[in-house]
């Protein structure tokens, strides 16, 4: 006698599932308004609307597309829209080996993404150069643009890239709304000979 | 006739006697040495008479032990005809690498000797655009040359006794 095959048979709770809202900031509840600080509002906002610019160039990048893909997920962190023009993107995801020849074309696009930006540096090469210690392999994007999280690997898996940009997400949402016009910034952007 | 190895030897002998030198057959493929400065009309009567009229490679190779000549320009001719191949080289000092360039004769030359420029700082003379062609313009060195070393050497964050230089 076969083995009976039966499916739905399980009660499925839909009604609590739940789906993972972000906490709203400290403040002030009354009836009919809630009182925040506007960089708290602006940080969770931006936080969870991430859109990244891939700029894969070798292994690393593969890592990247298991990520977005449906295992991963990137989506998840409000990373759906995948930007292929910098001047719509936040956040400049470099995997992979950059040539020294391709230095000043990753600067180009990071020049021409809009503030606030932020980069990622995926992986060994993206980071440092990783086993490239030669004299065509940029040591580092770090070199030609500022970076802001490093993932170290090579090439990592796609949960560390996940923590990375979880590590972004950290960043932009306690980031203070007057970072990008101190003189810190100014003084780092000018370190790279930014304006 | 078929076209081996001891006949074309014989037909560069005739024509160049004894100023082709080091000949040698490894694994069956003619080699030859020939002076720099005969490179250009070697290749022509190789092209016109022989049928050799394509370029396999071109490229350089340094050779620091070599006295006065420590630069090689190899050149791999193919006759598509009889399909035969031959490799040619010619040596210059490194003090001064002028070798007259071959993009006269095939254009495919071009971009090869660039790189051969490129990497080895070899100076084609009379070509018609000799700048970098693969490393970046503000390279000042000549990489594949034996006394850079392989790792880059501007870089200052790296500790060379971890990384073995």
């Amino acid at each position: 006698m076969s083995r009976p095959v039966r499916f739905n048979i399980k009660e499925k709770d839909v009604q609590n599932w739940g789906i993972n809202m972000v906490d709203s900031p400290d403040g002030i509840t009354g009836e009919g308004f809630f009182a925040t600080s506007f960089d708290k509002v602006v940080g969770l906002a931006r936080k969870n609307s991430i859109w990244p610019l891939p700029f894969a160039t070798s292994c690393c990048g593969i890592e990247f597309m298991a990520t977005m893909g449906s295992h991963y997920d990137l989506s998840r962190f409000g990373s759906e829209r995948v930007g292929f023009s910098p001047r719509q993107c936040d956040l400049l995801m470099v995997m992979g080996t950059i040539a020294k020849k391709m230095g000043p074309i990753v600067k180009q696009v990071y020049l021409q993404m809009a503030e606030p930006r932020w980069v990622l540096a995926v992986g060994a090469c993206a980071s440092s150069g990783g086993i490239f210690d030669t004299y065509s392999v940029l040591q580092g994007i770090d070199q030609v643009v500022p970076v802001d999280v490093y993932v170290p690997g090579c090439p990592p898996r796609p949960e560390a890239i996940i923590d990375g940009f979880m590590k972004i997400q950290d960043l932009v949402h306690n980031e203070s709304l007057r970072r990008r016009n101190g003189d810190k910034y100014k003084l780092l952007l000018e370190s790279y000979g930014i304006q | 006739m078929e076209m081996t190895n001891e006949i074309i030897q014989q037909k560069l002998t005739e024509k160049f006697g004894d100023q082709i030198t080091e000949w040698a057959e490894p694994y069956g493929m003619l080699t030859f040495t020939a002076p720099k400065d005969l490179n250009l009309k070697l290749m022509t009567f190789l092209f016109d008479e022989m049928n050799f009229r394509f370029l396999t490679d071109l490229t350089a190779v340094h050779y620091p032990d070599r006295a006065n000549e420590e630069l090689a320009v190899v050149y791999h001719l193919h006759n598509l005809v009889e399909n035969v191949r031959l490799r040619m080289k010619v040596f210059t000092p490194v003090a001064q690498p002028d070798v007259y360039t071959a993009s006269g004769l095939f254009s495919s030359a071009n971009w090869q000797e660039r790189e051969a420029f490129d990497f080895y700082g070899v100076n084609f003379v009379g070509h018609p655009d000799l700048r970098r062609i693969l490393n970046v313009d503000e390279m000042d060195y000549f990489p594949l040359r034996k006394e850079f070393p392989l790792e880059d050497q501007t870089r200052i964050d790296k500790d060379d006794d971890m990384f073995g230089r």
